[in-house]
């Protein structure tokens, strides 16, 4: 090989190697200029009271509590149809057929479909459609109960976004569960049902909870689905019942960042909320890869 | 299966009927994120229809396609107009920005970790990239608006903090972890013999990186880029964030725009429902998810197709 080759060689090694690396100090830099203008703001009391003064200083409780609310009703939907989904794949279609590469399509269709789009549904479907009808056929006139943007169909919305999440971790799972059980399982006489509920789903809580730790954590990052579907700026009190409204963490650095009128006092609350959120979602994300780490392990241990 | 049913108990009879049942559901529910696509289409279209039909109005009259096609977007003023160039223009330009950044950035990455890395570089990505991936884009927005545009303005002059170059660039940060992802997996399942053959008739590890590996996986660099795209096109937070928001008609990338995605986040919150403004912002989000769809049903087929066809259905 010539020098120039070698050179030549070496060159584009550096370069990609530049472009990796890139990347990690992206990731690094980020984290480190949130939790540098943020972590001082980050008390107990920033944690447990509400915002005061015009929004300018006390804590995002409500918030949080908004945020939690969000994700826990999102889930009590969006776990178990994911999951159903995900077992029907793993279970009862072949991976080639028509059947199960229409739903795959599907899963990923909806994946790909921008967040602000759901958003637009939500409202569409759920608010002026659904929402208005059980109005009409059930408050008294002229009165909005449902018709209007709050906590539930913004949960939907958002269930309906992570979906697709639920499905692919779940289904991972699910393949990961050793053939020979089911085949076990089968030949003591149970039949398929019996097998996938004693025998598959008792395996694949772990994955199950995988599914739902990433849905809870993209849901509560994203804010473009609940711009006009529920959130709301600042409320007196925390969210009772599904028809109410609600703050959000993610919502919150969007306004306080944009739209309140002394962006420049309120820095201190902006970092440290949006290192909130940056840390409720890492930590999701992380305890996620652990269990499916733990996951895969014990499958290529027994 | 008739005849093993006379022999069971009527117990068992009846619990395989509630299986039956049980399983029809399952099938059911299965289907539902087939149903929600549609549905989806459906609702936003509906909401959009009275000015698909011609019979949306405003406070001044009918809206009619001249003021579709019109070069100017101001629904809120005494003579409205709802002209979507200045929308679309912007969307390109910061999806521009965006791609030009982060394709070669995250596929040159993805060579380095899937062929040259040593190991512990591939064990530090591997966790950054999740990191990345998982950063709600909120949070990129906040971090764009914040740190990334006034770095940009000292260090490059511009003259508006916020613009779709800034923009654009913290779009990136959004895109990159996808097209890493899809890129590594391409070029991580290509067969081992195809690299040992390489290596064997004397090319060095650089070339057979650049000549053999990557133009092998170009189906799925391209599915990364079409993926990439979509997601760099949709994005609504980081856009609505970082670019300044005004619906300007220029090519100039160092101008404020407003994209689609950011006119619906922005307006959506104000508009009077039922009002010609509130069908047109569902009529730009009919017109992303037709982007969308099409863009991720042509990275399905297509591509998938033809990495089947040139390895035999070994991915």
């Amino acid at each position: 090989m010539t020098l120039r080759k070698k050179l030549l060689g070496k060159g584009i090694v550096f370069f990609t190697a530049l472009c990796a690396f890139a990347i990690i100090g992206l990731v690094v830099f980020i984290m480190g200029t949130i939790i540098a203008g943020g972590h001082s703001h980050v008390t107990w009391k920033f944690l447990t009271l509400a915002p005061t003064e015009g929004m300018t200083s006390g804590g995002i409780f409500p918030a949080i509590i908004g945020t939690f609310f969000l994700v826990v009703i999102m889930s009590i939907v969006g776990v178990p149809v994911g999951t159903i989904t995900a077992i029907y794949l793993a279970e009862y279609t072949k991976k080639g057929s028509f059947i199960a590469k229409t739903i795959r399509f599907a899963v990923n269709t909806l994946a790909g479909i921008p967040s602000i789009v759901f958003g637009l549904f939500g409202l569409g479907f759920f608010i002026q459609f659904l929402g208005a009808n059980l109005d009409k056929a059930f408050a008294p006139a002229g009165q909005l109960v449902w018709g209007q943007p709050c906590l539930l169909w913004a949960a939907l919305t958002m269930a309906l976004l992570t979906l697709p999440v639920v499905i692919v971790s779940v289904e991972e799972a699910i393949r990961t569960v050793p053939k020979e059980l089911r085949e076990a399982s089968l030949a003591l006489g149970a039949t398929r049902w019996e097998t996938i509920v004693r025998i598959v789903l008792p395996n694949s809580v772990t994955g199950i909870l995988t599914g739902g730790i990433l849905a809870v954590s993209r849901g509560a990052g994203e804010v473009a689905p609940i711009l006009f579907t529920g959130a709301a700026y600042f409320l007196p009190h925390l969210p009772g019942k599904l028809q109410d409204q609600f703050m959000e963490l993610g919502y919150h650095v969007y306004i306080m960042s944009t739209q309140s009128t002394n962006v420049d006092e309120t820095k201190g609350i902006q970092f440290a909320t949006t290192l909130v959120l940056l840390l409720l979602t890492f930590c999701l994300n992380f305890s996620a890869v652990f269990l499916r780490y733990w996951m895969r392990k014990r499958a290529l241990s027994s | 299966m008739n005849d093993t049913a006379t022999i069971l108990p009527p117990a068992r009879i009846k619990f395989r009927l509630f299986e039956f049942c049980a399983e029809k559901l399952i099938a059911g529910i299965a289907f539902l994120s087939f149903v929600f696509i549609f549905l989806i289409l459906i609702f936003i279209l509906r909401e959009s229809l009275p000015l698909i039909l011609g019979r949306a109005t405003d406070d001044v009259g009918k809206v009619t396609l001249k003021s579709l096609l019109s070069l100017s977007w101001r629904p809120v003023s005494n003579t409205p107009l709802y002209g979507m160039f200045p929308l679309m223009i912007g969307s390109l330009k910061v999806t521009a920005v965006s791609m030009l950044f982060a394709f070669p950035v995250a596929i040159f990455a993805a060579l380095y970790t899937s062929t040259f890395a040593p190991r512990f570089a591939k064990e530090l990505m591997k966790p950054a990239i999740e990191i990345l991936a998982g950063i709600p884009s909120v949070v990129i927005g906040f971090f764009a608006l914040t740190v990334l545009a006034s770095f940009f303005q000292k260090w490059l002059g511009f003259h508006y903090r916020l613009n779709a170059f800034t923009g654009g660039i913290a779009l990136s940060i959004a895109v990159i972890p996808i097209i890493y992802t899809v890129a590594e997996d391409a070029l991580n399942a290509l067969p081992k013999s195809m690299r040992e053959a390489s290596f064997a008739l004397g090319a060095s590890k650089w070339e057979t990186a650049l000549f053999v590996l990557l133009p092998a996986a170009t189906p799925g660099v391209f599915a990364a880029f079409l993926l990439g795209l979509g997601r760099a096109f949709g994005e609504t937070m980081i856009v609505l964030m970082a670019t300044g928001n005004a619906a300007l008609l220029s090519w100039n990338l160092v101008e404020p725009v407003r994209t689609m995605s950011a006119t619906i986040g922005a307006e959506m919150a104000e508009v009077v429902f039922g009002d010609a403004h509130y069908n047109v912002l569902f009529f730009i989000g009919v017109l992303l998810f037709i982007f969308s769809f099409t863009l991720n049903a042509v990275a399905e087929f297509i591509v998938r197709q033809r990495m089947m066809k040139r390895f035999g259905g070994n991915i």
